[in-house]
């Protein structure tokens, strides 16, 4: 299994340079790739943005949308950004795409959010016809979703939880793979939430990105992976159910996180 | 903590009071309960022995006060036509409702929670005020859990319906009783709880009971039914009623289990279906858990997300089962052709969570007898090894899977397009391959499998992009082939939209099935196999006579002597398509029309829809399709491990399976 590392463009207070910061350290420490997430209505960074300047800060490492929320953009403008980020970093991007969980972003973006998922069908369609070069990985939890992934997709992008969670969506999207009758496996991509330096601030951002999830939030909060001792076991967990790439997200804006974590994973 | 409220004094709410006071006996916990302390619904409680060890731990004493009081068995009987079929190794014990609660009542008292029976609670948000956690043990219809806002229950009703008797009559092993009548089946499940008494549960499916005129009779004369229905098994013994009403089983799923500071622990938070027995159970462990992340954490909210994240994983299983199981009890009726031993193997098996190996260690000597009675010999392979007769062929063993390299009994490959234009991708293979079958069909015998042969149309998925970049995923203008269906509107976006297919276009189609068909014949294949699945053509023609044409055609053409299968999307998985009836009377109807074998699928008939993808989530309408359209059957659904397999042939739930990775 693949380790790597979210870049903090959700978390409070990002700027460009702590970006690009971000960044290097994690082309030079063990990471296979650098993952954004993706809010229209949240203090952030703009996903294809972010890895467009990382894209100029590195040479090595992976690019990764865990995920953008496709419909927010035009099929053709969604195209036009991951290929030339794509473009930019000489082919080390893979596309997630979802529908996302949030109504307000679509209100915001002035898409109807009741066609969200015809509208990622469709984009999926174009992107698979004119681009199939670039990797889409594809993440929801719905039977719908699971057929969009294996229709559509080269894998799986799960949203978050115990690798007993993560094992259970991955054995329904091996189902649905083989329901399509594709060839091979799905690739299968997990991830988590991260905070090493100072956990109870990483926690309340958590409670805060998700607030609009009502009690969940808390949840997922309790999910953060605050010592090296908890990353450890969740790495090994994930490995253990079949994961091939697992993104570890941040909670903190603080480049030493980077270090944290590489420390983490170090003694594993 | 300095004060807990806990409505409800049931297993749930008093097993929780005593642990609060072990762990700190400063905590004040009042326990607030409507009923009197010996008043209590149903009469015996069951539990399994992996529930046993946690007892142990969590509080030795009531663990030896209570196993003390168990009745014990290891044995399920299952009376089935006039045969009583015995499985060992299903250690189980029970006990007294009553009985427990008073050891519970004793236990929390001793340890000073304050117990007030005969109070209703008024008012809710003074409770919630006047303490610092408020436990709703309250039940299924927790007064909790429906006046709080920000708990979404879903609740409804699940299985068929139930009365719940005590009696008389002790039997020696947890007992399933299925009597047929002129009404229909009516089925028991009873089990012993003390020396004197049983639970003695009687169910039916809702036509049955009113066949039967129970819904007009009156609690007396129902029981009195019932004891006359059952005289034999009860042999003298008489049944007791305690607000023995007939009911369906409450169905509770909770997406949150606390708000602020009230918790919900037991049925208030979740049920599960009798016929699993796990509802007390569920609670006690609610209670164990509950107790340890309180006593594990100072912040409360951390604790109670810290619970739920313990419980709610495991509770979800058990619902899960429990569902399978209620699902299976309402469907007996169908499966009343089984033979005793594969009705009993069935039954065991019948939640998913127990299979063929499992069972085999359990009691060796029952799942020998099953696999005996499937080969037909005394020295008999495991399951999935059994050859099966079909259409008048033998198949060597029951895996069907793509290449022969498997040791898989029937290979069937990739779709074979029936005309130029019926092909998926422009890779799919034609007709025009047909003179490459008779090596095929001689390389496939020689690694000792079959062959079977998938003729097919792709229908308005056709002109698409070879599946290693996915699926319906359109070829460009110039190089893609004008597309035919009964319909003129695409199948998904950026589709080409495809013309009605004309009289002439069908004829056409039915002539190329018969060409392949007797080339398929004269090549020698086993078995032909046409596609009537996921939304390709002749799927999108299910609503007219035309599929039924092109059997009929093919039937005359493929030999007799020869098994002709159809691949049939039995249901649509979505609002207003072809439901599972829909999809059985369609297969009932082509067994009528010649077909020996349903290849079951589901799903595919339209671009969305929404199926329930879990492992072998296509087994259980391989079941129905089975006993309700009396067709053999050939099921996928992600089937990983040969034990998966064993247990489907075994039970009788399909006759061929797909193995993933075989």
């Amino acid at each position: 299994m693949r380790i790597g590392i979210g870049l903090p463009n959700t978390t409070p207070g990002p700027n460009p340079a702590v970006l690009l910061d971000w960044a290097r350290k994690a082309e030079d420490g063990p990471f296979s790739t650098l993952g954004v997430l993706d809010r229209l209505v949240y203090d952030s960074v703009e996903p294809f943005t972010a890895l467009a300047a990382a894209a100029g800060a590195t040479t090595r490492i992976g690019l990764a949308t865990m995920i953008a929320i496709g419909p927010l953009r035009g099929s053709a403008m969604l195209a036009k950004q991951a290929t030339s980020v794509n473009g930019l970093s000489g082919g080390r991007l893979t596309l997630g795409l979802a529908v996302g969980a949030r109504k307000d972003d679509y209100v915001q973006a002035g898409v109807e959010h009741r066609r969200r998922g015809a509208i990622l069908d469709d984009q999926l369609a174009h992107l698979r016809a004119e681009h199939p070069e670039l990797p889409v990985l594809v993440g929801g939890g719905s039977g719908q979703a699971l057929s969009r992934m294996a229709r559509y997709a080269d894998g799986y992008a799960h949203g978050g939880g115990p690798p007993r969670a993560f094992a259970s969506a991955a054995a329904k999207a091996r189902a649905a793979w083989a329901e399509f009758d594709r060839p091979g496996e799905p690739l299968l991509w997990g991830q988590a939430y991260f905070g090493l330096g100072d956990p109870d601030t990483g926690s309340a951002y958590l409670r805060d990105y998700y607030a609009f999830t009502g009690p969940f939030a808390d949840t997922i909060a309790a999910g953060n992976l605050t010592s090296a001792r908890a990353v450890k076991d969740l790495v090994r967990g994930y490995a253990a159910e079949g994961c091939q790439e697992l993104i570890l997200l941040p909670t903190l804006s603080d480049p030493s996180e980077v270090d944290r974590l590489a420390d983490a994973l170090g003694s594993l | 903590m300095r004060r807990v409220h806990i409505l409800g004094a049931g297993p749930a709410g008093l097993y929780l009071a005593i642990l609060l006071r072990k762990a700190n006996p400063a905590t004040e916990v009042i326990v607030t309960e409507r009923n009197a302390p010996d008043a209590t619904f149903g009469f015996g409680v069951v539990f399994s022995e992996e529930t046993l060890g946690a007892l142990r731990t969590a509080d030795p004493q009531t663990y030896t006060e209570i196993t003390d009081t168990f009745a014990r068995w290891d044995r399920i009987d299952i009376r089935y036509r006039d045969r009583t079929m015995s499985c060992r190794g299903n250690a189980f014990s029970a006990i007294a409702r009553i009985k427990l609660l008073r050891i519970l009542q004793n236990r929390a008292t001793e340890l000073g929670a304050q117990l007030r029976f005969h109070t209703e609670i008024e008012d809710v948000s003074a409770l919630r005020e006047d303490a610092d956690l408020v436990i709703a043990a309250d039940g299924v219809n927790s007064i909790l859990r429906r006046t709080i806002t920000g708990f979404d229950a879903q609740t409804g009703t699940v299985g068929s319906t139930y009365v719940w008797f005590g009696s008389d009559w002790v039997p020696d092993a947890f007992t399933f009783i299925f009597k047929q009548t002129e009404h229909g089946l009516f089925q028991v499940h009873s089990y012993p709880y003390d020396e004197h008494s049983s639970t003695f549960i009687v169910e039916t499916t809702p036509e049955t009971w009113r066949k039967a005129g129970l819904d007009q009779v009156s609690e007396v004369d129902s029981m009195a039914f019932c004891q006359h229905l059952f005289a034999e098994e009860l042999a003298g013994h008489t049944l007791r009623s305690n607000r023995s009403l007939w009911q369906h089983f409450p169905k509770i799923v909770n997406s949150t289990w606390s708000r602020e500071n009230v918790v919900l622990i037991g049925d208030a938070a979740h049920t599960a279906h009798f016929s699993i027995g796990s509802g007390t159970k569920l609670a006690m462990e609610d209670a164990i858990s509950l107790a340890a992340a309180l006593e594990n954490h100072s912040d409360l909210r951390t604790a109670l997300v810290e619970y739920e994240l313990d419980r709610k994983p495991i509770v979800e299983r058990f619902q899960q089962a429990a569902g399978d199981s209620a699902a299976y009890f309402q469907r007996t009726e169908h499966l009343q052709d089984l033979e005793p031993p594969q009705f009993a193997f069935n039954l065991l098996t019948r939640s998913g969570r127990i299979g063929h190996g499992n069972l085999a260690q359990r009691d060796p000597g029952f799942v020998r007898s099953v696999d005996n009675w499937l080969h037909g010999k005394i020295l008999s392979p495991p399951p999935l090894f059994t050859p099966l007769e079909l259409g008048g062929l033998s198949i060597g063993n029951r895996v069907v899977a793509g290449s022969p390299e498997t040791g898989a009994g029937l290979v069937i490959g990739e779709t074979v397009a029936v005309t130029g234009n019926g092909r998926i991708h422009p890779g799919s293979p034609t007709l025009a391959d047909a003179g490459q079958w008779p090596d095929l069909v001689e390389s496939v015998h020689k690694a000792g499998a079959l062959l079977g042969l998938r003729l097919g149309h792709a229908g308005r998925r056709g002109a698409t992009h070879p599946p290693q970049r996915g699926r319906d995923i359109p070829l460009p203008a110039d190089q893609a082939w004008p597309l035919i269906s009964a319909t003129d509107q695409p199948y998904g976006p950026r589709s080409q939209a495809p013309t009605m297919a004309t009289e002439q276009e069908l004829q056409q189609i039915t002539a190329g099935f018969t060409e392949g068909a007797r080339l398929a014949a004269d090549a020698g294949v086993d078995l032909l196999e046409l596609d009537m699945a996921h939304g390709y053509l002749l799927a999108a023609f299910l609503h007219t006579e035309f599929p039924f044409t092109v059997l009929e055609a093919v039937r005359a053409e493929w030999p007799v002597d020869r098994p002709l299968s159809v691949r049939l999307t039995v249901t649509d998985y979505r609002r207003g398509g072809l439901s599972e009836e829909d999809g059985i009377a369609l297969a009932a109807r082509l067994k009528a029309g010649g077909v020996d074998l349903i290849t079951v699928t589901a799903g595919q008939s339209v671009h969305s829809d929404q199926p329930p993808y879990r492992r072998g989530y296509l087994t259980a309408l391989s079941a129905r399709v089975r006993s309700e359209a009396n067709v053999a059957t050939l099921v996928g659904g992600y089937l990983t491990t040969t034990d998966e397999v064993n247990t489907i042939i075994a039970a009788g739930r399909a006759d061929l399976c797909f193995l993933e990775g075989a």
